[in-house]
């Protein structure tokens, strides 16, 4: 293990925390609030931190993929803990583990939290808040790469540590150019949806913030009703962007080279927009009763299943008095998740194709033991290292599932409350069911099923496999 | 650039990763996705898993806005296919490697027909290597400058050599050679020496100046300067044919020992003046009875690099012949070096080397103005000539006067076509090409060099 690139890395990571703390430091400023003294601290702190340890230069360049996961995992908990200090000395939360489980959640794109009463916050916090959603978004590790003039092979190890989906490709040949187009969209989403925020009548502080939330598939919102009290034009906004979001920001390049049929020909896509649009119907049919019109009915069916289906989180009412039916299919979509290559959390779309066309071979298989079958995905063939890769993913997935599961059960409470808990935090989602409903939230679990559950947000949003690296002895043998 | 390379065996993944190194945007294809994984892993570039001759792989590849693409696959038919698709496909330029003698032989036909820009033939490059090494012996190795004007030679100092133990300064002052000595390499060390640096046996040192300066250098110092006046080659693979064709024509007298009957027949055929030997190479009895003690050279070339290297070591501890040894993996030349064989010759490096300096003359059309590039010493020392334009910052003032970057030795100055080894009022003008030794890396035009 070549520690002192780590260190290198780490401290390149201060630099960066700092350099996100001056945007609520100056929203502190604007606001005259004493918060904003906080987030000075701490960004002083920071730098001279990195400063310090700036002294160690890397003495070898030695980089392999094991630095890499481990130096992505570092970097998301050092994020994590740093990005909890301001909430923590602003005196606004309650303890600094509470603290850290709300930086956890923002980075993460989860979007629960632990608060009672978000309305209570100050300004720039409620800023620091929505902004974590939107560096964990698209992943700080990307934007390091995009930015700072790392050369040499270990790059492509960071990358693929940090980005979601099975198979981790580049858009161009440099991991720079790819992690800055990659950024350039991003920024353009986040751009135009302000705008569109902005021409719907919302003041700049709410659509900034708000539009860190959705573009980042986060879910902290402003008010105790997420989304609730906003216009119906303003929710359709919000609707577009979460959904944009959840789609494969691979796409958007192919849009801007000019390429549109292969993007209406990604077979990801089209599953995506299939299942968002049956599920808004079934629920829209299903919870019809509760709604003066269909449009409304579908219009707050499609909300709701947009939000949880990309991870975000956002609701528009108390989705937890809907009938069971309704619930359930949202506790599906909140297990499955957005498409590969988004800012959204989950399994993935393309996880669940291609293990739904392992099923179909095996089934055919067993009628035809001498046939011989490859799978496609999107024109090509899916290589053998992606399947057993896809296969591996989902026994961990469920197996860290079941422990979280019986780990958080400790606390005692009901079924729904617990499996609902879990998932939501696991898969990046925000709400759950029941007390961690969309009117709800997290304040009630013990410490231990905080911790539990930050561990499952840090193992969801970076795919499982780095944290599990860092967790494991074998990493830190010397042989 | 965009640079596509197809085939990423040993040639296309050392091709990649130079050039991605350089600055250029690489996607190689190859058939095999484990190595295409494999080299995408390793090196910052982009790997595309397919028959490289497929148009549709190579639109896969952004073949419509490559600049250069570049095919090193085992197979001639494959690689001409490929240029030949690039061609009408993107329009970019194509580089092949064609190693069939049959094929070589017709190569400017094939060439300018298929609108190809470089073909290069490894066997035949490697040959011409081998051959330019034993037209002066003493050398491990010369590298060119302004198109032959101005040579790099790397030499190593014997023990009880006249420049053992002696500052550069003296070494100067005694010769009277307008030759300079930019880089001395000690036990994995390199060094841009100064006035003051004293010399030892075993440095290798690199000597810069004109052809016959350098010459002139080597002959005061009384090592031999004379080409070898004949060579014995061990294995009759197709490197010994180029290079006795070659050897042949600066009438070298040449000895070639073939394990295989048909080939020796064959290449007795294709070669009348040399004589052929049927036998064992590796077999002691043969080699002294065919007079190996008295063989001027000793170039090992059969396909084995174990047996290359013991040849070598054993006729090293018999003769004083100059010893040439073929070696194809490249992994291990730090270990290789070690050994004190003399020059060893890497026909997959070389082939790399040619068609990366190819690649920088085109870049050269397009902005940077770097005219030549030498890597040496795992990439630790760079030896540049720069083409000096109108408006540069270092016109006309005396070096002395010009403040530089530390590690960096203007090395030459050609104006004209006249040589100069810079002194500290020498200036340079425009048009100049000038040559820097240094061990910084990333200088792209001459005013780099100042501090």
């Amino acid at each position: 293990m070549n520690y002192s690139i780590i260190c290198y890395i780490l401290c390149k990571i201060l630099d960066f925390a700092a350099l996100f703390m001056a945007l609520p430091c100056l929203v502190g400023i604007i606001y005259t609030e004493k918060a904003a003294w906080s987030f000075a601290a701490v960004i002083v702190v920071c730098l001279a931190v990195s400063l310090a340890g700036r002294r160690f230069k890397p003495t070898s360049k030695v980089f392999y993929a094991k630095e890499g996961f481990v130096a992505v995992s570092l970097s998301w908990i050092l994020l994590s803990l740093v990005g909890a200090v301001p909430f923590y000395i602003s005196g606004e939360f309650p303890t600094y583990l509470d603290a850290v489980y709300e930086t956890v959640s923002g980075l993460t794109t989860t979007g629960s939290t632990i608060l009672t009463d978000v309305e209570g916050l100050s300004y720039s916090i409620q800023f620091w808040r929505c902004f974590t959603h939107w560096i964990g978004g698209m992943g700080v590790l990307v934007l390091i790469l995009a930015i700072l003039p790392l050369s040499g092979s270990y790059n492509m190890h960071l990358m693929r540590a940090e980005s979601p989906g099975p198979s981790v490709g580049k858009l161009v040949p440099r991991v720079k150019s790819t992690a800055m187009i990659l950024y350039g969209i991003y920024i353009l989403i986040t751009f135009l949806q302000v705008i569109a925020l902005l021409a719907a009548g919302m003041g700049l502080y709410e659509a900034l913030t708000l539009t860190f939330s959705t573009v980042g598939t986060g879910g902290f919102g402003l008010l105790n009703t997420s989304i609730g009290s906003y216009s119906t034009v303003v929710q359709t906004i919000f609707i577009v962007f979460m959904l944009l979001c959840g789609i494969n920001f691979q796409l958007y390049y192919l849009l801007l080279i000019r390429k549109p049929k292969d993007v209406l020909r990604c077979e990801e896509l089209r599953y995506y927009l299939g299942i968002v649009f049956l599920s808004a119907a079934l629920i829209a049919f299903n919870v019809r009763g509760f709604f003066e019109s269909a449009f409304q009915a579908f219009h707050h069916a499609l909300f709701q299943v947009a939000s949880v289906m990309t991870t975000t989180g956002f609701a528009t009412l108390d989705y937890d008095v809907w009938p069971e039916f309704s619930k359930t299919v949202l506790f599906l979509l909140t297990l499955l998740g957005a498409c590969a290559g988004s800012t959204g959390g989950g399994f993935k779309v393309s996880r669940l194709v291609i293990l739904w066309r392992c099923v179909k071979n095996e089934v055919s298989q067993a009628s035809h033991p001498r046939s011989i079958r490859k799978i496609h995905m999107e024109g090509h063939i899916v290589e053998e290292g992606t399947l057993r890769s896809v296969q591996v993913y989902t026994a961990i997935y469920v197996l860290l599932f079941l422990v979280s599961l019986l780990l958080v059960s400790l606390d005692e409470f009901d079924f729904v409350t617990n499996i609902s808990a879990v998932a939501a935090n696991f898969n990046n989602v925000g709400p759950g069911f029941h007390m961690v409903g969309p009117a709800g939230n997290y304040s009630q679990f013990s410490g231990f099923s905080k911790v539990v559950l930050m561990f499952d947000m840090l193992a969801g949003r970076l795919e499982l496999l780095p944290v599990l690296v860092l967790f494991s002895p074998r990493t830190w043998r010397k042989f | 650039m965009q640079i596509i390379i197809v085939g990423c065996g040993n040639v296309g993944a050392t091709l990649a990763e130079q050039l991605s190194k350089e600055g250029h945007n690489i996607t190689v294809i190859d058939s095999k996705s484990d190595v295409v994984q494999d080299v995408s892993n390793n090196f910052d570039i982009m790997g595309v898993p397919g028959n490289g001759a497929s148009y549709s792989i190579q639109m896969e590849a952004g073949i419509e806005n490559a600049d250069l693409l570049i095919a090193v696959t085992d197979s001639d038919e494959l690689n001409l296919l490929c240029c030949l698709i690039a061609k009408k496909a993107g329009g970019c330029h194509t580089i092949a490697r064609v190693r069939n003698p049959v094929y070589s032989r017709e190569i400017n036909f094939i060439k300018e027909e298929m609108g190809l820009s470089l073909v290069i033939n490894p066997e035949d490059a490697a040959a011409m290597e081998i051959a330019r090494v034993l037209k002066f012996p003493s050398a491990i190795k010369i590298d060119t400058f302004s198109k032959g004007r101005v040579e790099l030679v790397r030499y190593r100092i014997e023990e009880g050599s006249a420049l053992c133990d002696q500052s550069l300064k003296d070494i100067s002052a005694r010769l009277k050679c307008e030759v300079l000595i930019s880089m001395v390499e000690r036990e994995d060390e390199v060094f841009i020496p100064g006035g003051n640096f004293v010399l030892r046996a075993k440095d290798e040192i690199s000597v810069i100046g004109s052809p016959k300066n350098t010459i002139q250098f080597f002959k005061k110092l009384g090592v031999a300067t004379t080409r070898a006046k004949s060579a014995f080659i061990v294995g009759g693979g197709e490197i010994a044919y180029y290079l006795a064709c070659q050897l042949l024509t600066f009438g070298i007298k040449v000895k070639i020992v073939e394990r295989d009957r048909a080939r020796c027949e064959e290449l007795s055929e294709l070669l009348p003046q040399a004589r052929i030997i049927l036998g064992d190479g590796t077999d002691r009895n043969l080699l002294m009875e065919e007079g190996l003690p008295q063989a001027g050279a000793f170039v090992a070339l059969t396909n084995l690099d174990e047996e290359n290297i013991m040849l070598s070591l054993y006729v090293k501890s018999i003769s004083k012949a100059k010893l040439i040894t073929k070696v194809h993996r490249i992994a291990y030349d730090k270990i290789i070096g070690q050994l004190d064989l003399g020059s060893i010759i890497y026909p997959k490096f070389i082939t790399a080397e040619i068609i990366v300096k190819y690649v920088r003359a085109m870049q050269n059309s397009i902005g940077s103005n770097i005219e030549t590039l030498y890597r040496m010493n795992n990439d630790k020392v760079e030896a540049l000539e720069f083409l000096v334009k109108e408006d540069s910052p270092v016109l006309g003032i005396p070096l002395q006067e010009l403040k530089l970057k530390p590690n960096l030795l203007i090395s030459s100055i050609s104006h004209k076509g006249n040589v100069v080894i810079p002194r500290g009022q020498s200036v340079i003008r425009a048009g100049d090409s000038v040559v820097i030794v240094t061990t910084l890396t990333g200088l792209h035009d001459i005013k780099d060099i100042l501090a």
